[in-house]
């Protein structure tokens, strides 16, 4: 009776909200203060919509004149965005909001556009497989998929009783890669471990039966092959680069942990988005257009997306390899390839739309594994997915678009009664229902994790 | 004089057959001279082609000099088809200023620069512009620097500890230090210059500087007691005394300073640029290993004998140049 009440509230709010918004008069985006533009990513196939968006010159319809560059890992591309050294970046969904929450690096970054649904996996060594498997069901002499990290749970505790710690690789403290593996370990009985940053511990891996560490998405293949770890969580192409050079299996692809999850965001400093509004607007446009052509006609235009982005300026690797997943197929043990058509996805299910309850669900595994050390109250939570979140300027790029023929209204959210809060849903591999305008009551739902005012 | 002049050309070893009238002589010299660099190269094409087949890695096999050799003429291709596609660029620009001013007669028209990837030859061309400026800059530090340590006892003693701590730091940890002051201290809306163009430029400065300072500073102490006394004699001015007396004696140590700074320089630009994603033959190298495609070795070899060759070129004409102004003949260099 109270949910359906708040409810009725939320929904009057919007109401009201919209009629406010509405009752402004629509003006088209004037012509943007900055052309010349430069733009981070890291080598990845997410970075997709800003290569498209070069190649099929939707910046330059949008009278922008844009540069791309390859960064050497995220914590130089964060720190090129902030002392504004580039204009913009490809960026990780946590990495916006710990910045903007002072975890790590302290600086005002917002998104307006979020760039992708799902695309990592979870890759052990073949060691690892090989003693896992004896766990893991099997049907017609393959294993039955999504695979739990209760089968890897045994390999952990043999490690452990051994004395050898598990080691684990992931790109970013804030990357999604790190909240997709926790959860997934997690949800297989195996703490992650947690970060005590008032305590100066950043490396998150007090009480932890799995110790994660950075390593950037390129290396990952190569430090697994090393020994160095066990495992990892990244992006493509490097879980399929794994399978093709032999040395890993990838267990689960983050759809099957979270499905369509959000991954990267297209990220700007506020204080850029302050000065070059009409320039952000343009830039955002350029995107979603890029992100429609990707997601086109049922994917038809992945084939060509695929040879543009294994050009050694982008992301450089075969195009066989980028192939295997951008065209909606995923190889988990060599052979065993399977179809999944979501596996990438930019544009379908309102994909680009930067939703509030996405921020909100960063910054509750946030609080769970201790990187915000204190309890928050729920309005906080939304506190923040407002600053960083910026679905209004979404908005006007994509009212832009639809007045200029370039696009229909229904590709798009319905602006006028859109909150940004998905309604609540269970899609996880643990069937958490997750409610993102009840954060707390998210939190401590975990079986694993930091609940309420618990504090490391 | 005279002396001077006949060998003016001498570093052309091919040059000197030609001064031999005895025809035997000359075969054998000409055997030394061209024969056994050509086996050496040879020798050393067929190791590596062996020891390539034998090496494999998660990239596929280590890339032998037939690979190497295509990698290398499809990175021209690539340049070619970067060419092209800056052709395009422009006349799109051109249309859309066009329609710019057809909508607008007082519309502001800016014509930009190709905003595609540096191929790699631009890369080659950047590399080269960011050592040459950090070498000038040091030297044009480290020359007066070393004069008037060389000159005085009382400064070289209180800065020979500074120097020689200096000295043996590497162009890596010098380079964090450099990217945060120039990203503190350079603060303009309308650069000049890239950051990134002066974060590698003075990381070569600080890491090359240190040989010509040393050796400026040592052939001014060391100059013939015989002239210091002309001078004393003549009672020239300190600025006459250091300009007919002091530089022309040491010039010979400076620019054996010199040369073993631009190899140095050369060297640390490579490191800086891989670390600080400097554009340049660094970057080329760590991007390629980035992608991690099938071909990304060979084309990582492919830098690796560019930048030595570079590295090469650039010893040779230092040398050119110091033997030119070399007035002592007799000293060896090599």
């Amino acid at each position: 009776m109270q949910i359906a009440s708040k409810f009725k509230q939320l929904f009057l709010g919007t109401i009201c909200l919209s009629t406010v918004i509405c009752s402004q008069a629509y003006a088209e985006t004037g012509e943007p203060e900055k052309e010349d533009l430069k733009f981070g990513f890291i080598k990845l196939t997410d970075m997709a919509p800003l290569a498209i968006a070069y190649e099929k010159g939707y910046f330059e319809d949008e009278g922008l004149y844009v540069t791309l560059e390859a960064q050497a890992n995220w914590k130089v591309l964060l720190d090129r965005v902030i002392d504004g050294q580039l204009d913009g970046a490809h960026m990780l969904a946590g990495q916006p909001l710990g910045a903007t929450i002072g975890f790590g690096t302290q600086a005002n970054i917002i998104t307006a556009f979020s760039m992708d649904l799902n695309g990592n996996g979870i890759t052990v060594s073949n060691a690892v497989w090989e003693k896992m498997k004896q766990y893991v069901p099997m049907k017609n002499g393959l294993p039955v998929h999504p695979i739990k990290a209760d089968y890897l749970k045994p390999v952990v505790e043999e490690y452990k009783a051994e004395g050898k710690p598990f080691n684990m690789g992931m790109v970013f403290p804030v990357s999604t890669h790190n909240y997709e593996l926790r959860y997934w370990l997690a949800a297989g009985g195996i703490n992650p471990g947690y970060y005590a940053p008032l305590n100066g511990d950043t490396s998150g891996t007090l009480k932890a039966d799995a110790f994660l560490s950075v390593t950037p998405p390129p290396q990952m293949p190569a430090t697994l092959e090393a020994g160095t770890i066990y495992g990892y969580c990244v992006g493509e192409p490097w879980n399929q680069q794994a399978v093709f050079k032999g040395i890993g299996v990838p267990v689960i692809t983050d759809y099957e942990i979270w499905k369509d999850n959000p991954e990267k965001v297209f990220g700007v400093s506020q204080e850029w988005a302050d000065k070059y509004p009409n320039t952000h607007i343009h830039v955002v446009k350029a995107l979603i257009r890029a992100a429609k052509w990707l997601d086109e006609n049922n994917n038809a235009n992945r084939k060509e997306a695929v040879d543009i982005l294994s050009k050694p300026y982008y992301v450089g690797a075969d195009a066989n390899v980028i192939a295997n997943s951008m065209t909606g197929t995923f190889e988990y043990e060599k052979g065993d390839k399977r179809e999944v058509p979501d596996f990438n996805v930019f544009f379908r299910y309102h994909a680009t739309y930067p939703y509030y309850s996405d921020a909100v669900w960063y910054l509750t595994q946030m609080r769970r594994w201790g990187q915000i050390p204190e309890y928050k109250p729920d309005s906080w939570y939304t506190d923040i997915a407002k600053k960083v979140y910026r679905p209004d300027i979404y908005a006007q790029a994509a009212k832009d678009l639809i007045a200029e023929g370039k696009m229909n209204a229904t590709d798009f959210p319905d602006f006028e009664t859109e909150t940004g809060f998905k309604p609540p849903h269970q899609e996880f591999i643990d069937s958490v229902m997750y409610d993102g305008t009840k954060p707390n009551a998210y939190i401590d739902s975990f079986a694993i994790g930091l609940k309420a005012k618990d504090k490391i | 004089m005279n002396r001077v002049n006949t060998n003016r050309y001498s570093f052309i070893p091919l040059f000197n057959l030609f001064k031999y009238k005895n025809n035997e002589i000359s075969l054998v010299r000409l055997l030394q001279k061209i024969g056994l660099p050509t086996g050496g190269i040879l020798l050393f094409l067929f190791f590596w082609s062996v020891a390539a087949q034998n090496i494999d890695t998660s990239l596929g096999k280590f890339p032998g000099p037939t690979e190497v050799f295509n990698q290398a003429n499809s990175l021209v291709a690539e340049h070619q088809a970067e060419r092209l596609r800056e052709t395009e660029f422009y006349q799109r620009q051109q249309q859309r200023n066009a329609d710019k001013l057809a909508k607008d007669p007082y519309a502001d028209i800016k014509t930009r620069p190709y905003t595609g990837s540096p191929t790699y030859f631009d890369q080659i061309l950047t590399s080269m512009i960011t050592v040459l400026s950090g070498f000038i800059l040091a030297s044009a530090i480290a020359i007066p620097l070393g004069v008037i340590i060389g000159l005085s006892k009382t400064i070289n003693a209180a800065l020979a500890p500074v120097i020689q701590i200096f000295k043996p730091v590497s162009p890596l940890a010098w380079l964090p230090l450099v990217t945060m002051v120039v990203s503190a201290v350079y603060v303009t809306d309308d650069p000049l210059f890239a950051k990134s163009f002066l974060n590698s430029m003075f990381t070569v400065t600080l890491c090359s500087l240190w040989p010509t300072l040393i050796n400026t500073s040592v052939g001014v102490a060391n100059v013939n007691s015989d002239l210091i006394n002309v001078s004393k004699v003549l009672r020239l001015s300190w600025l006459t005394h250091t300009r007919k007396i002091v530089l022309p004696s040491s010039i010979p140590m400076i620019f054996t300073g010199l040369r073993l700074s631009l190899s140095i320089a050369w060297m640390v630009l490579i490191a800086a640029e891989m670390l600080a994603q400097n554009p340049g033959l660094g970057k080329f190298v760590w991007d390629e290993f980035q992608n991690g495609s099938s071909n990304s070795l060979g084309r990582i070899m492919v830098a690796v004998l560019t930048i030595g060759f570079i590295g090469f070129l650039l010893d040779r004409i230092m040398l050119m140049i110091q033997q030119r102004v070399n007035w002592d003949r007799h000293a060896d260099i090599r």
